[in-house]
């Protein structure tokens, strides 16, 4: 293998350029620096305006956009260590279904309109008692029975989104709803980043921590336990973290599938297939999808903005196509 | 380490008793062989005398502390344990895998240290994987697994070695190979090795000590040659078996 940072490194410089492509670029089109440079020139009102689109707009957006993407890459690699599944993904745990149930009973009860923050806390609300309920139901048992808990908590939160647009007062309500579950970064602003940030971090700190455990998890329960891996505080953990990490980013973004799933298998092979070396790549992998999806979102010459969530669902099948199609080749 | 000692283990699980007022003991230098019918409740046993399985009555006690006083974490550094046909669930290199085995000495981050690869290489070179290095785990054959995961197992240097049926899988040249590593480890490196066998042979041969279990209860104890005899092997298998020869020529064959 090449350097030991190597992968992060390429990794780093692919998220600094795309991070100022991402600044770059707007719904009106691109600008190339040179352009930029010449808008901020003086005290104009036009170079005032560009000043604030750069600074309340592109650049929290750039920022949610890593740390979202952080979160899934980094969430997403955590679960498939623990279960030794390369199919987990986030949503495994019912988090970012609570985190749904959560924001779009904000947007059908109207509290979305009151404040500004309303459907991020509601929705990171939904995800905490998701995550509670995944734990009771689940605690005691083995990482089987954990996943079965967080596939029940899924369902009945999704059952509940369902209800909710059921009950929707009038189309337009039903419309804002599903708007806001297929993903998007557009109009966020500071106020979302001060929100979400601290949880994303808390998580992700949580999650990276439990590298060694994973690895040693890679030899199967029994010889995870022989090792001194705490296997239920190891569940807890990941849970805690997923919860603090994926609720958090769901909350403020909305539903964005095969991130999580994806960034993990595209690092994996670059790092020696080590559960604990995949975590950092990964994170930094699922920032730089996210935040080339997003760009791509504001580039694709289409009448409406396209959904962030969508374009990720778009674009992940064909990979995840490819995914299966290698494992029928390698696996027989 | 010098001394593990089982105290009236009794282990139940969905209403059947699996182990049933199990006494015995073991001290450094000795290979134990555990044998028994299957159902038996040897590896039931052998995760209780790991640490791995709390009894519902009974005590195991390490060099005079109780196992249940010890943090998995100051366990892991003095045992190692495989259980059957150990697997491991992603490509890693040969190096990576054998790695794992320090995890209980390793700091919460971090990559190996100058003196960790060392050991690691010291092992791997000890169970013949030299040219194996840093080949994926999962193209290895069923052989060169096993001795893989012994080097696991030893990368640590534990005082104590607790192996599930480390034979069974194995082709008779591996099998016999397999068993003079656990007979060295214990005669030559003055280890504790408890491991469950089927291969009567071999455990007549190379063991130095023979614990017999059926339906939860010890049968017999005591040195291969004492235990082994055909009244023993009738009343432990229900099949009738002769032992033939003696020391190094002993074999056992079973009546048709």
């Amino acid at each position: 293998m090449k350097g030991k940072y190597t992968v992060s490194l390429w990794l780093a410089g692919g998220l600094l350029l795309l991070a100022l492509l991402s600044m770059l670029t707007g719904r009106s089109g691109f600008m190339t620096p040179g352009d930029l440079t010449g808008a901020l020139q003086g005290d104009s009102r036009a170079a005032e305006l560009t000043r604030l689109i750069l600074v309340e707009l592109r650049l929290p957006r750039t920022v949610l956009a890593c740390l979202v993407g952080a979160a899934l890459g980094l969430s997403g690699a955590v679960l498939q260590g623990l279960t030794r599944n390369p199919l987990a993904d986030p949503g495994l745990l019912g988090v970012s279904a609570g985190a749904a149930l959560g924001a779009v009973i904000a947007l059908y009860t109207g509290i979305g309109m009151l404040f500004a923050l309303a459907v991020p806390m509601l929705g990171l609300l939904g995800a905490l008692a998701a995550a509670t309920l995944t734990l009771s139901l689940g605690s005691g048992g083995g990482t089987l029975v954990l996943i079965l808990a967080g596939a029940a908590v899924s369902g009945l939160m999704l059952a509940g989104t369902a209800l909710v647009l059921n009950m929707a007062p009038n189309p337009y309500a039903a419309y804002e709803i599903t708007h806001w579950m297929l993903g998007s970064l557009a109009d966020r602003g500071w106020d979302q980043v001060w929100l979400t940030a601290p949880f994303i971090l808390v998580g992700a700190a949580l999650l990276l921590g439990t590298g060694r455990a994973l690895d040693a998890l890679s030899l199967g329960e029994q010889q995870a336990a022989s090792l001194g891996v705490d296997l239920s505080r190891l569940r807890r953990r990941v849970l805690v973290g997923t919860a603090l990490a994926i609720g958090a980013a769901t909350a403020v973004s909305g539903t964005i599938g095969f991130i999580g799933l994806v960034a993990p298998h595209l690092v994996r092979p670059l790092t020696g297939h080590q559960p604990a070396r995949v975590l950092w790549p990964s994170a930094m992998c699922g920032a730089l999808l996210l935040l080339l999806a997003d760009v791509l979102t504001r580039l694709l010459p289409l009448d409406r903005e396209l959904n962030l969530g969508v374009l990720t669902g778009l674009v992940g099948t064909p990979f995840f196509i490819a995914l299966v199609l290698r494992l029928k080749r390698v696996a027989p | 380490m010098s001394r593990i000692a089982a105290q009236s283990i009794r282990v139940r699980r969905a209403g059947r008793t699996i182990l049933d007022d199990v006494s015995v003991s073991a001290g450094a230098g000795e290979f134990v062989a555990v044998i028994g019918p299957n159902g038996a409740g040897k590896s039931t046993l052998l995760s209780v005398l790991a640490g791995l399985l709390k009894p519902d009555q009974g005590s195991v006690s390490l060099d005079h502390r109780q196992l249940a006083d010890c943090t998995p974490r100051e366990l892991a550094r003095v045992r190692a344990f495989l259980p059957q046909n150990p697997r491991c669930e992603w490509p890693l290199p040969v190096h990576r895998l054998v790695g794992l085995g320090l995890t209980p000495m390793l700091p919460a981050f971090g990559d190996f240290s100058a003196a960790d690869v060392a050991r690691i290489d010291n092992a791997v070179d000890a169970c013949d994987l030299t040219a194996q290095r840093d080949q994926p785990v999962t193209t290895l054959s069923g052989g060169e697994l096993a001795r893989a995961m012994l080097a696991r197992a030893l990368v640590a240097d534990p005082a104590m070695l607790i192996v599930d049926e480390p034979l069974t899988g194995l082709d008779p040249r591996h099998a016999q190979d397999a068993a003079r590593r656990l007979q060295q480890l214990a005669q030559v490196q003055g280890k504790l090795v408890i491991a469950s066998i089927h291969d009567l042979n071999i455990a007549l041969r190379r063991a130095t000590c023979i614990w017999a279990l059926r339906e939860g209860r010890i049968l017999a104890v005591g040195a291969p040659a004492e235990v082994i005899r055909p009244q023993l092997l009738r009343e432990l298998f229900d099949v009738e078996a002769c032992v033939c020869g003696s020391g190094a020529q002993a074999f056992v064959d079973f009546a048709p």
